[in-house]
Formats: C-alpha cells, sequence, structure tokens
C-alpha cells in the first residue's frame, strides 16, 4: 500500500480538483451530511467531541482546537461572538489551505457553520492572503451556492442564523498571525496586538473571537461525522489525526498529500514524492514544519514520525507540516540567508528586536554566504536570534531566530569552511606586490 | 520591514468607475454599520484594478468613502505590498516567487529571463508592457518553481516557459495559468498516488448516516 492512510480515511477528497468543487460534487463526497444533526446536539457535545478528537490546530502551534473554542464566554452577552478564519496562508513551504478552497470549499464552509454554532456566533469571517486570487473566486462562489441552498443565512435549513463573509488582505505575512489579522480585517496596518487582553475576550471589533487555521475549521465536519474516536485512530497519542502534507524543494516528485499524522518521514517521501532527487543517501537537511522552524540534518530523518511531539523533541516542529527537503546539492547558508531576508521583509517593523534584528541577522546572513565574516561571528550571530527570540509582542522574531540557530546547531563547520575559503583565497590578493625595501 | 513611499509624479486627480463603486458598496456591506473601514484593503484593490495603481487622489477619495482619515488610507497602503504605489506594466505585471523553496527549484533562472528581456526588477520596461518583481512566498511551494501574473498564478515554470509566456503576454495574448510541466494541479507528477477508490465518489458518502456517541436523547 502507497502510504499509511487509506482512502476510505481521507477527509479532503478532491484535494488535487479532480472532481467537481461545487456543492452538488461536494455533497455526493459526504459534505454537508447530517449537519442538522450535529447541530442538533448542542455546543457542549460538539466542543466535547471535537476535544475528545485530539484534533490540534493546524496553522503552526498546535494547541487544542477543540479547548480553544471552550475559551469563548459561554453565554453571549452585549458584545456578539466571532469566528474568524485564518486563510492567510503565507508560510514560505505552506501551500494547503489553498487546495482546500479552491477545490474543497463546502467542506471549510459546514465546518464555518458547525464552529460557529458550537461558539455561539452568527458571522464568521474568512481572511484569505491577497494573493490567493483564484481561491477567494472560488470560495466566493461556493458561498453563494450555500446561502442559495439555504444551507447558510437568514432562516437557514440547519435553523442557527448564520452568515460567512469572505475578506481579503494585501500581501502581509505578519496577517498570518491572529491578532495582526484581526487588526488588517479591521482596516489597519497588521501589527500584532499584545496579549493579554485574548482574543476570546476581546478580539474582532472589541468582541469574542476565535481564530482558527483554514484545515482546522475544514476538518471538523468530518471528524463529528465518522466519530472522534475515528480521527483519534490515527497517528501517535496526543499528536493524532489526518493531516494535510505539503512537500516541496529537492524531492522528485513535489506534492500536497493527506496522509495520517505521524508517518514516517522516509515513507512519506517515498510513496508519495517518488523519493529524495538523487536517492536517500543525496538528502541533506529538512525543514519539517514550515520556513519558521530549524532545519534537522539527514541523519535525523532516517526513523523520524512526522508529528507535532516527535519534531519538538528535535528542537525542530511540526509547524504548517510544510516539508522542504534539501539535497547535498544546497548551498544551506543560501537557503537560510534567503530565509532571513524574507523576515527582514516581512517585519511589522513594531518591535526594535523584530525591526532592526532582521535586518542585522540578514546582512550578517549574506557575508556568511560568501565566508566574508570573522569565525567569531558565528557566536555573535547566535547570541543575537537570542536577543531577537521572545523579545518581541509575536512570535514573527522567533521564527527569524530559529531557522539560524537550526543551521548553526546543526551546519556550523559548513560555515566555518566557507569562512576558510573565502579568507584563503583573499590572502593571494592581500598584501603588497613588491616587498618592502 | 519594508520601505514603500507614494510616486513622485501624481495624477490631478481619481474618480471611482461606476463599477468599482458597485462593488466597493458590496464590499462595505460586509462589516457591521460602523465598521465601514475594514472595507479599505478590499476597495484599495478595487482601485488599483481600475487604475493599474494606487495614487495619491486615489488615497483622499477612499478616506472619504469610508470616512478614515487619510493618513489611515496611507498606512495601510503603504504598509500592505500588493499596492503597487507606482504604474506598472500594461501587459503584465510578473510577481517571481524568490523564497527559499522556489529558490530551491530554480527561481533564479526565470529572473534571470525576467531581467534579460524586461530589464531590471521594480522598474517599469522601456516599451511601458512590462514590470517584474522579486516577491516572497506565494504559497505555491509544491508547484515551485512559479510566479504570479497579473492576478493568477503560473507554475513549475522552466526559464523556457517563462520566455514564452513573456513573448506571449508582449503579442496581446494571455497564456494559461496554472502548471506548465502537465500536472493538474498539486498532484505528483505523473499521477496521484492516492483518492483512486472509487467508492469516494460514487455518491455513497451522501447516504443518510447516524452519528457516532450521539446523546440519548437528540
Amino acid at each position: 500500500m502507497v502510504g499509511i492512510l487509506e482512502d476510505k480515511d481521507r477527509i479532503f477528497t478532491n484535494l488535487y480538483g479532480f472532481h467537481d468543487w461545487g456543492l452538488e460534487g461536494a455533497k455526493q463526497r459526504g459534505c454537508w451530511n447530517a449537519t442538522r444533526d450535529i447541530l442538533s446536539y448542542g455546543a457542549p457535545w460538539i466542543i466535547d467531541n471535537v476535544k475528545n478528537s485530539g484534533l490540534r490546530g493546524r496553522g503552526g502551534a498546535g494547541f487544542s482546537t477543540g479547548l480553544k473554542w471552550s475559551f469563548m464566554p459561554k453565554e453571549v452577552k452585549d458584545r456578539p461572538h466571532y469566528l474568524v478564519v485564518n486563510a492567510d496562508e503565507s508560510e514560505p513551504g505552506t501551500c494547503k489551505d489553498r487546495e482546500i478552497m479552491r477545490h474543497d470549499p463546502h467542506l471549510l464552509i459546514e465546518g464555518c457553520l458547525i464552529a460557529s454554532f458550537a461558539m455561539q456566533a452568527h458571522a464568521c469571517y474568512i481572511y484569505l492572503r491577497g494573493e490567493y486570487i483564484l481561491e477567494r473566486e472560488r470560495l466566493e462562489a461556493a458561498v453563494k451556492q450555500a446561502y442559495e441552498a439555504k444551507l447558510i443565512g437568514k432562516n437557514n435549513v440547519h435553523g442557527w442564523d448564520f452568515d460567512v463573509y469572505v475578506h481579503h488582505g494585501a500581501g502581509a505575512y505578519i496577517c498570518g498571525e491572529e491578532t495582526a489579522l484581526l487588526e488588517s480585517l479591521e482596516g489597519k496596518k497588521g501589527q500584532p496586538r499584545l496579549k493579554p487582553p485574548f482574543p476570546a475576550g476581546s478580539g474582532l471589533y472589541g468582541c469574542p473571537t476565535t481564530v482558527n487555521n483554514v484545515e482546522s475549521i475544514a476538518v471538523v465536519g468530518t471528524i463529528l461525522r465518522r466519530g472522534a474516536a475515528w480521527f483519534a485512530s490515527f497517528g501517535a497519542p496526543n499528536n493524532t489525526g489526518t493531516k494535510l502534507f505539503c512537500i516541496s524543494g529537492h524531492v522528485e516528485r513535489p506534492c500536497n498529500v493527506e496522509e495520517a499524522m505521524s508517518i514516517p518521514f522516509r515513507k512519506l517521501i517515498e510513496d508519495h514524492c517518488g523519493g529524495i532527487r538523487g536517492g536517500w543517501g543525496n538528502l541533506k537537511a529538512v525543514i519539517p514544519g514550515g520556513s519558521s522552524v530549524p532545519m534537522i540534518p539527514a541523519e535525523q530523518c532516517e526513523n523520524l514520525a512526522m508529528d507535532f511531539d516527535t519534531l519538538r523533541n528535535l528542537k525542530s516542529g511540526l509547524g504548517t507540516a510544510a516539508v522542504i527537503v534539501m539535497d547535498k546539492s544546497t548551498d544551506l547558508i543560501r537557503a537560510i540567508a534567503r530565509l532571513s531576508y524574507f523576515y527582514k521583509h516581512e517585519s511589522c517593523g513594531q518591535c526594535t528586536p523584530c525591526r532592526e534584528g532582521t535586518g542585522w541577522m540578514w546582512r550578517v546572513m549574506e557575508r556568511m554566504v560568501k565566508g566574508d565574516a570573522e569565525p567569531s561571528e558565528i557566536d555573535t550571530l547566535l547570541e543575537v536570534t537570542t536577543q531577537v527570540e521572545g523579545h518581541t509582542i509575536c512570535a514573527l522574531g522567533d521564527a527569524a531566530a530559529w531557522p539560524i540557530q537550526g543551521l548553526i546547531r546543526h551546519f556550523r563547520p559548513e560555515i566555518e569552511a566557507r569562512i576558510a575559503a573565502y579568507r584563503s583565497r583573499r590572502a593571494i590578493h592581500t598584501g603588497h606586490v613588491i616587498a618592502a625595501e | 520591514m519594508s520601505v514603500r513611499r507614494l510616486a513622485a509624479v501624481q495624477p490631478a486627480s481619481f474618480a471611482f468607475s461606476p463599477e468599482t463603486m458597485e462593488k466597493a458598496n458590496w464590499w462595505i456591506a460586509k462589516y457591521p454599520e460602523n465598521r465601514r473601514q475594514s472595507a479599505v484593503i478590499p476597495i484599495l484593490w478595487l482601485v488599483q484594478k481600475q487604475e493599474g495603481w494606487v495614487s495619491e487622489p486615489a488615497i483622499s477619495a477612499i478616506a472619504r468613502l469610508l470616512g478614515m482619515p487619510q493618513i489611515r488610507v496611507y498606512e495601510v497602503a503603504t504598509f500592505y505590498t500588493m499596492f503597487m504605489l507606482e504604474p506598472v506594466g500594461s501587459a503584465a505585471l510578473i510577481q517571481v516567487c524568490g523564497t527559499t523553496p522556489c529558490m530551491l527549484r530554480g527561481s533564479d533562472a526565470l529572473m534571470a529571463v525576467c531581467k534579460a528581456k524586461i530589464g531590471p526588477k521594480d522598474k517599469l520596461s522601456a516599451d511601458g508592457l512590462f514590470t517584474w518583481q522579486e516577491v516572497e512566498c506565494l504559497g505555491a511551494c509544491c508547484n515551485a518553481p512559479m510566479a504570479q501574473i497579473n492576478d493568477y498564478f503560473y507554475e513549475d515554470l522552466t526559464a523556457e516557459n517563462m520566455v514564452q509566456i513573456i513573448d506571449d503576454f508582449a503579442a496581446g495574448k494571455t497564456p494559461a495559468p496554472g502548471p506548465y510541466n502537465g500536472r493538474k494541479t498539486s498532484e505528483p507528477l505523473g499521477g496521484a498516488t492516492t483518492l483512486s477508490d472509487s467508492k469516494l465518489y460514487d455518491g455513497s458518502a451522501a447516504k443518510a448516516i447516524k452519528i457516532p456517541n450521539a446523546p440519548e436523547k437528540a
């Protein structure tokens, strides 16, 4: 068998868009089936079952989705509740939510209804990154179908008045941070808010709000239809369920694929991607969860289970399950320097350590690419990453620091060799041509 | 952080076209009555679609439409990098993703083509037809290297593809977006390894079901 997960247990059955994305096609594949029954069991039942499924947020942090929902106020008082779906998919390496929105949009819309009902929200905003124009057109069309079929809207067949609004950004990675996203949705610059207050207390327009990733919401309908125990039967304990993996970089056939959580890395790559380019022995390093997590070297990939806890124990992370594979031809220093440029470009400028630090780290990394540095600067760079990490309002500072830390942790000799090579070349050209008289 | 400024040369005025205004009102209606400001990004985008870029008079007009101080619209327009603050190529705005996943798959070669055929990045070409930029991750990493051209994604590109695409736009054609290596979307090249079970698509999933763990009394 290819991979671990069987087709009958896949949630995203139109992941590649081979079938009808519209309402009829979605219903044929089981979407919107028994949704009314699910709502009839009440909000506490839904939240309990999502908790029992072990679903951890698919946006990167891996926090229990059911538990997050339970943080919302139990009763609606003077302020309405909101669900906001984070579809600002911008973490380098990540391209899974895009497939959900353009190929299986009704799974997302159904999930929005169920999640909003569970949190007593009558309105949901889906915030797409601005670049996803095709995805937005598709999602808008699917929302329109759902309104016309009275699946959502006022007086819909599910008995819970509910509006879905599609919103978009305009090119700012930082808006994937939940409070920056809320600022942006309010029509401001996307600069993260200090927490507390947390969005569950004061989020969109100062109202109780929960922000969830697209994949976290889109899986909820199927989880409840098939049962929490079904979802929890995949993966290692505390790392349950099925998961969309985005495999990019130096594999024979890069792809998105839904697999069981905790699938061995090697099986994932060899069964679905045709293996590492040039064979397994040609693997150099992997960034296993999107650009923000530290890389791990090939030696640690042999028996690696792709899940939250295993990767955290290796000082990396599952993040968004965006697996960036790098073979032995890769200039790892340049690969990470390019990420440093990314974080410098995307820093919102609010906190000094990040605004100044990302630029500083990038400039030093560019010199490291050439080898134009003192060997002692490697430690200085490492020290600066620790000054940025943990000293900013949001996690962008951490995200800028970790790739560099991962590089130095595992490939320090490569940086040192680059510096030595640069210096030995320079020695040939330095000094006077004619000896002093 | 990217530092962005308005263009040195600005038009004298700006007016919403009737179509833009209709769409702007559709956006404004998505938000609570007293939260019109929420529509600022979508409306800036509509204006960019109308004019090709975002000018200072347009910023003022949007501020009046939404009841916002002009500086608040200005800071949004300069913060978000999809807003073009000066005129761009009339045939195509080519945005090549240069972030690591695309870099690993050959985005350097695409940018070399753009540079050779169009000129330096971020500058309008001499004939006014093209602008190209290196942008940050566009979220299509399984289809790397790729570029967003005008509105849509052109994926799995080679340098040769990029040459042809630029030539086609220059000739007034609109090449088809999507993957250029023969696959449909982001399935493995040569055919999907999953989702072949016909039972997923025969309607059996739509039959009446009993929800597991349902409470005794619903």
